[in-house]
This record gives structure tokens, C-alpha cells and sequence, in this order.
């Protein structure tokens, strides 16, 4: 219990909690601490070049490693600009810290240069956040706060702290042991609803694993887990955009992701089963589409840490709160304990392999050299060009992110990088940026859109000044395609504000940076471009020009139903009426 | 194309929380954000060592509804307990209201003579005015309240509600 400066704690603190890095950008009401980490030992401060990009890298760093991400900013603007980063990990789940500066104590309320009311901005975007007053209570806070980010339902956690307290001294103490009075989320199933999931699993005739981020949240366990049960019960299995990668997409159990840009045979399976068992997924509008034709013949088990996240939306028959991997762990152990045996799917198995054959993620395509390239066709050849690589992949949101999310295909968690809940344009770039800093040695990609990767393009500075090997793919359509998508098959093809004008030269851009930049423009160009981007060290920028008005299919428009999927162009009838158009 | 909204019935929520800056801007800021009822709201410290509030909230809403209200409450980090009044059994539920009546003549008399059969007392009177204070369900102090829009009333203030359960155990 030595006497020390405030901002000397929360440096300790990081220490103390096995932070090796910090994302983050200084400012005034920083100063103390980016002080304290002036040629700090072992923590690693990477300086980006604006706030969001920070939060996003932090994201980046959390989802590939499993780690909480920590991001320090200043006051004011510091602290909005981090903002939609924040938001971002609280939608989809990312376990983060924050570290905010404010205004002294003495100026708080007085509308002082650089000040805003960041507890209040942040309330509601983050699972829990505080005002530091006192020295004394840095260590124990930011103690509790990397404990309620990373238990839980993970989330991001801001702590705004005054300069002038950072600057005082006071007495570092750490809690023993944290025991939060009110804080104490269920990790532990209850037994009975264990074993009612078990008899329902084994009652059924046409069950699917529905899964979600919740299962890679839970740790590479809890997917080792989920292939285990699915093994022992011969269930087929879909996942969220979220959850790609807690499964392997080589079995044939999987049937790929569902929802508005999933495959025919997983919507279809979810809208004839007999029974859904959802593991950490939260049945999000765009995965279920219309609500009253959503799965109505089955049954529903729900596995969610958050207790809010059942009965939400889809009212389920049985409810099972605790951690995805000790209930699937749970499961297996009842199954096996009952010595129950995989029942006879023959029958589902034969309708489902009827739904694969309409082979819906095909797309039509030229194939001579010169042709232009399909983007589909660019994920897939980005796909087989890396295999065995072990990439980690981010992406940006649009077409380009769900072309990304059906064609390229994991085996493990922790690989696949996106932004599903808020879908943030600006997130792959810097989420690849935090990926690379954690695995320095592993092959990291941002499949981008022309139009998101200018959100935060300025991290080209960032990767350089880190020597980061970044590979950045654009599909450039230039478009914002998926705007200009719903434009096309809601509002009669009229673009409005969606062409993705005066774009810059991107490979004069990675010049400029000193980045490598190359351009892919016909398909015969492809293979070698991404060929050339492998085996270039350093960051590389492709900008692969891909066909403009491609659409992305399968697709359930807004308002629809699983069945009423739009396999191909020619599916598309008529307009929307007004109750579609309303539905984002 | 018309926007619907679904009718719900009333529940009363007792929920204890920290008592820390922030906490009712956070409460109050759920039910905003996620379209919420709030039909009143009272919050005071209740413990010895000022360390927990409770917040009674008045809502309604299909029972889907109140289900997702307590879940949400329930998981918010300085949230210690949620309890639905109406789900154990029979509560009480009281509000105050301080309702000021000016006037002479008969309407005087005549507010006096109600005031009376609702139990209200008179807490400040001058010669043209009154002050009742009146203790009962919502419902018994909007009867009031009206009786006296006849008889001059002039200003209101009430406390919202507040409930407990009957019996011997606590939330
Ligand atoms: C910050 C933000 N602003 C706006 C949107 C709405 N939006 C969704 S996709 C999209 C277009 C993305 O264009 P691009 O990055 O070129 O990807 P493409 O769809 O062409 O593959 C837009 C504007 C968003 N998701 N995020
Ligand atoms: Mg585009």
C-alpha cells in the first residue's frame, strides 16, 4: 500500500490486470497517464489516428483474443469520438475498457474547455460505466471494471477520470477477490433445465443448432463443446453472422448462416424444425425475419447468459440461463450419463440435402480472362489462396461483409471479425489493426468496401509507424452496394446518394503511405493478385474492381418470410409496400 | 401505413440499487430507450447507511412486456433487486398529494366537508385558502383531486407511489 499518483494507479492497475496493450490517442485530460506510460516496460501503447479506430482496434484485439481491449482517449472529443466504438462492443458483445479523461473535478459542470458529460453520453451505450472523484477508488474501480467486462455477458466499460485525479495521490489497493453486491450473472445452468433439454433434444424428429456469438464468447471450449453434442446427436447446425467459426463449415453438418443473406437450406431447416436449441444467439431481426412465420412448428431452447435476451423477441419453450460452454458441457454430460444415442435423421437429413441442392450461394459468372470479376468469385479465390494460412478476417459492412460472411469459411472461432449488431462502416479496417497487433506473426485481412474503408482510412498512418503486414481487399463496386441494392429492389432502382464518387487512386494512396498497393481489374488478373498480396511483407492495399450492380443472394427482404427467400434476381416481383419499406 | 402499439395492464416494481450518482438517469433512461410506460416514478435512500435506494415504478404493458422491464432492470450492474408487486400475492400501495383550494362562500365550506370524508387533513389554511394533505391509492387521490377542480383548486403536488408487500417477508 504505497502512496501514489492517480494516474501512476491506473497504470499499476492495467499491470496488475496483465494488459500488455492500450489502443488509444492523447490529449489534455490525459496527460498524468500518458506520463505515467512514457516508455512503460511492458505495456504497449499504440497510437492510432482517431478515437473510433481505437475502440474498433480494441475490438479487433478482444474478439481475436479472447482479452479484454483497452482504449485510453482524452476528454470531450476524445471521448465521443470513441463513441460508436463503444456502441459497437456493447451491441455485439466485445469485452472492453475505456479509459476517458475528464475535466478536473473543480471545472466539472462549468462547460471547461474539452469538457462533455461523458458518463452521461455513455450511459446508455455501455454495460456499466463511472466517474473516478477520488485516487483511492482508482484501484478498486478499474479492478470491477475489467471484471463486469469480461463476466457476464461481455461488454464495454467506461471510466472517466478527472485530471486532477489523476495527478493527486492516494493509497492503490486491490480488491481480493471481486464479489460485486449486485453484479452476479449466472454462469451455472440449472440442472432441470439441463436435463428437460436434454429429453427434448432427444424427443425430436428435425432438430438444428441455432448458434451464435455467444458460443466464441464463451471460449474455444465451448465450440470444441458445441462440435461434440452436435457429433453425439447428428443435428445439423446454423449460425448467426456473429457465431461464423465456433462450428467447422467442412462438416456436413453445417448447413452455413442463416437470416437475411444465410442459405436457403438453413432458413428452410429453421422454418420446418421440430425443435431450435439456440446457444448465446438472440434472434435478431435480421435473422428471423417475419416474426409470425418465424420456425412455427418447433419447439425452442434458448441457452443465453443474459437472461434479457430470452423471451425477447421469440418466445421459447424452455429456458436455459448460464454460460454456452458449462451448459453444452452439461448437456454432453446428461446425454452420455443417460446413454442416450444419436436418433434417426435419415428422414430430415434428406430434406435438408433437398434445400442444399438448390445450391443457392451460386452465382452467374464469365469465365474468360478478360471478364470482369463477380465479387463472390474474389472471396472465393481469396479463400482457397489462404488455406492452410490460418487467416484472421475482418470486414467492413455492406454487400461486400455478407459475400464475405457465405463464401469464406472457418474452422475455428476467433478467426472472423465483423460488425453484425450495429454494423459499423469503418470497423474491419481498425479491427485488423488490433487483430495484427495481437498475433504479429499471423496472416490478417480486411475484406473492405470502397465506401466503409474511408471511415477510418486515415489507420493507414497507424500501420505504417507499426509496421503492421495489414492486408487490405478491397471489392471495390464502386458503390455503396448495399444501399444501392435496396434501392434497386425497394425504391425502383432509384440511386440516391449511393455511388461511390471521386474515389481515390487507392494504390497512389499506399504509395503515399508506404504501404504497397496493387490493382486487380479482370478475372484472369485474380489468382496472381492475391498471390502477389501474400507474399508481399508489409501492409498492402488490393483494389480489386469487381462487377458494379452485383446483388447479394440468397436474400429475405425486409418484412418476409424464411421461406420467401429471394434466390436469384429473377425472383424479385413487384414493389414493397409501406409496411416492408418501414423495416430497416 | 398506420404505426400500432399494443395495450398492456399495471404493475408496480419495487427495485433496490445502489444509491450512486447516475442511478435514476440509468433507470429512467431504459424505459426512454427502449419505449417503456412510466406512469410514476419515486426513488429515496432506504438503508442505514445510505447505500441503497428504492426506486417504485409504475408501468404497464402486455405481460411480454413487463417480463422484458424486469430482465432488463434486473441485469444492470447497480441493480440489486427487481420484484413485480403484483406477481406475490396482495401489496399496498400508497400516494401523497398536497393539494391547494382557494375560494370563499360555499365552495370553502364544501371543500372542508369532502376533505373531510376523504380523510384528508388540512396542513395550512388562511382565510381564502386551503392546504389538504391527502394519504390513499392513486385512484383515491385523482378522486379527490377532482372533487376539488370543483371547489378552486389552484395547485397540486404528489409523490407518485409507493408499494410494499403485505405480509412478513421483504423483497
Ligand atoms: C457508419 C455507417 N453509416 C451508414 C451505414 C449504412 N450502410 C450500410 S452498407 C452501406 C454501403 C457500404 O458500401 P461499401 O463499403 O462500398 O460496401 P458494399 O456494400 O459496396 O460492398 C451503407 C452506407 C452503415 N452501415 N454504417
Ligand atoms: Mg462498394
Amino acid at each position: 500500500m504505497t502512496e501514489m499518483s492517480g494516474a501512476d494507479m491506473v497504470v499499476q492497475a492495467l499491470v496488475d490486470l496483465g494488459v500488455d496493450t492500450v489502443f488509444g490517442y492523447p490529449g489534455g485530460a490525459v496527460l498524468p497517464i500518458y506520463d505515467a506510460l512514457f516508455k512503460h516496460p511492458t505495456i504497449k501503447h499504440i497510437l492510432v489516428r482517431h478515437e473510433q479506430a481505437a475502440t474498433h482496434a480494441a475490438e479487433g484485439y478482444a474478439r481475436s483474443t479472447g482479452k479484454p481491449g483497452v482504449v485510453l482517449v482524452t476528454s470531450g472529443p476524445g471521448a465521443t469520438n470513441a463513441v460508436t466504438g463503444i456502441t459497437d462492443a456493447l451491441l455485439d458483445s466485445i469485452p472492453m475498457v475505456v479509459l476517458t479523461g475528464q475535466v478536473p473535478t473543480t471545472l466539472i459542470g462549468t462547460d471547461a474547455f474539452q469538457e462533455c458529460d461523458t458518463v452521461g453520453i455513455t450511459r446508455h451505450c455501455t454495460k456499466h460505466n463511472y466517474l473516478v472523484m477520488d485516487p483511492d477508488r482508482l484501484g478498486p474501480i478499474l479492478h470491477e471494471a475489467f471484471y463486469i467486462a469480461t463476466h457476464g455477458r461481455p461488454g464495454p466499460v467506461v471510466i472517466d477520470i478527472p485530471k486532477n485525479v489523476q495527478v493527486a495521490t492516494g493509497t492503490y489497493s486491490i480488491p481480493n477477490r471481486i464479489d460485486h453486491k449486485s453484479y452476479r450473472p449466472q454462469v451455472d445452468p440449472d440442472a432441470d433445465a439441463i436435463t428437460a433439454a436434454i429429453a427434448m433434444i432427444a424427443a425430436s424428429e428435425r432438430p438444428i443448432f441455432y448458434t451464435g456469438g455467444g458460443v466464441i464468447n464463451a471460449g474455444p471450449d465451448a465450440s470444441a463443446a458445441l462440435r461434440q453434442l452436435v457429433a453425439l446427436t447428428g443435428a445439423p447446425v446454423t449460425s448467426t453472422l456473429m457465431g461464423l467459426g465456433a462450428f467447422p463449415a467442412d462438416d456436413d453438418k453445417w448447413l452455413g448462416m442463416l437470416g437475411m443473406h444465410g442459405t436457403y437450406e438453413a432458413n428452410m431447416a429453421m422454418n420446418r424444425a421440430d425443435l431450435i436449441i439456440a446457444v448465446g444467439a438472440r434472434f435478431d431481426d435480421r435473422v428471423t425475419g417475419r416474426l409470425d412465420a418465424f420456425s412455427p412448428n418447433s419447439k425452442k431452447i434458448h441457452i443465453d447468459i443474459d437472461r434479457s435476451s430470452i423471451n425477447k423477441i421469440v418466445p421459447v419453450d424452455l429456458a436455459v440461463v448460464g454460460d454456452a460452454g458449462r451448459a453444452l458441457d452439461a448437456i454432453i454430460a446428461g446425454w452420455q450419463d443417460a446413454g442416450h444415442k444419436a436418433r434417426d435423421l435419415g428422414e430430415w437429413w434428406r430434406r435438408i440435402d433437398g434445400w442444399r441442392a438448390t445450391r443457392c450461394l451460386d452465382f452467374p459468372e464469365k469465365k474468360e480472362d478478360a471478364a470482369e470479376i463477380m465479387p463472390q468469385r474474389a472471396v472465393k479465390a481469396l479463400f482457397d489462396a489462404t488455406r492452410g494460412m490460418d487467416p484472421i478476417i475482418t470486414t467492413e459492412v455492406g454487400q461486400h461483409q455478407m459475400w464475405a460472411a457465405q463464401h469464406f469459411h472457418f474452422d475455428s472461432p476467433n478467426r472472423w471479425l465483423t460488425s453484425g449488431g450495429l454494423g459499423t462502416m469503418g470497423y474491419g479496417f481498425p479491427a485488423a489493426v488490433g487483430a495484427q497487433i495481437a498475433h504479429p506473426d499471423r496472416l490478417v485481412i480486411c475484406i473492405a468496401g470502397e465506401a466503409s474503408l474511408q471511415m477510418n482510412i486515415q489507420e493507414m498512418g497507424t500501420v505504417a509507424q507499426y509496421r503492421l503486414p495489414v492486408k487490405i481487399f478491397i471489392l471495390n463496386n464502386q458503390w455503396m452496394g448495399m444501399v444501392r441494392q435496396w434501392q434497386e429492389l425497394t425504391y425502383e432502382s432509384r440511386y440516391s446518394n449511393s455511388y461511390s464518387d471521386s474515389l481515390p487512386d487507392f494504390v497512389k494512396l499506399a504509395d503515399a503511405y508506404g504501404w504497397t498497393g496493387l490493382r486487380i481489374d479482370t478475372l484472369g488478373e485474380l489468382a496472381d493478385g492475391i498471390q502477389t498480396m501474400l507474399g508481399t511483407p508489409g501492409p498492402v492495399i488490393v483494389d480489386c474492381r469487381v462487377a458494379q450492380l452485383a446483388n447479394c443472394f440468397p436474400m429475405i427482404p425486409s418484412g418476409a418470410a424464411h421461406t420467401d427467400m429471394i434466390l436469384q434476381p429473377n425472383d424479385i416481383v413487384g414493389t414493397m409496400d409501406d409496411e416492408a419499406k418501414a423495416l430497416v | 401505413m398506420k404505426i400500432h402499439t399494443e395495450a398492456g395492464e399495471r404493475h408496480v416494481l419495487a427495485v433496490t440499487v445502489d444509491n450512486e450518482a447516475g442511478i435514476l438517469a440509468k433507470i429512467t433512461g431504459l424505459f426512454s430507450a427502449r419505449g417503456y410506460n412510466i406512469e410514476s416514478l419515486t426513488v429515496a435512500d432506504i438503508s442505514a447507511d445510505h447505500a441503497l435506494s428504492r426506486i417504485t415504478i409504475v408501468t404497464s404493458g402486455p405481460p411480454a412486456v413487463i417480463d422484458q422491464i424486469i430482465a432488463q432492470l434486473d441485469r444492470l450492474v447497480p441493480v440489486h433487486s427487481v420484484t413485480d408487486l403484483a406477481d406475490g400475492g396482495a401489496h399496498v400501495e400508497r400516494e401523497i398529494a398536497l393539494v391547494k383550494v382557494a375560494g370563499s362562500g360555499d365552495k370553502r365550506i364544501e371543500a372542508l366537508r369532502m376533505a373531510d370524508v376523504f380523510r384528508a387533513k388540512v396542513v395550512d389554511t388562511t382565510l381564502s385558502s386551503f392546504i389538504f394533505e391527502i394519504t390513499g391509492t392513486s385512484d383515491k387521490v385523482d378522486r379527490f383531486i377532482a372533487l376539488m377542480r370543483e371547489c378552486g383548486l389552484v395547485e397540486v403536488g404528489r409523490t407518485g407511489v409507493v408499494a410494499i408487500a403485505r405480509g412478513s417477508e421483504a423483497v
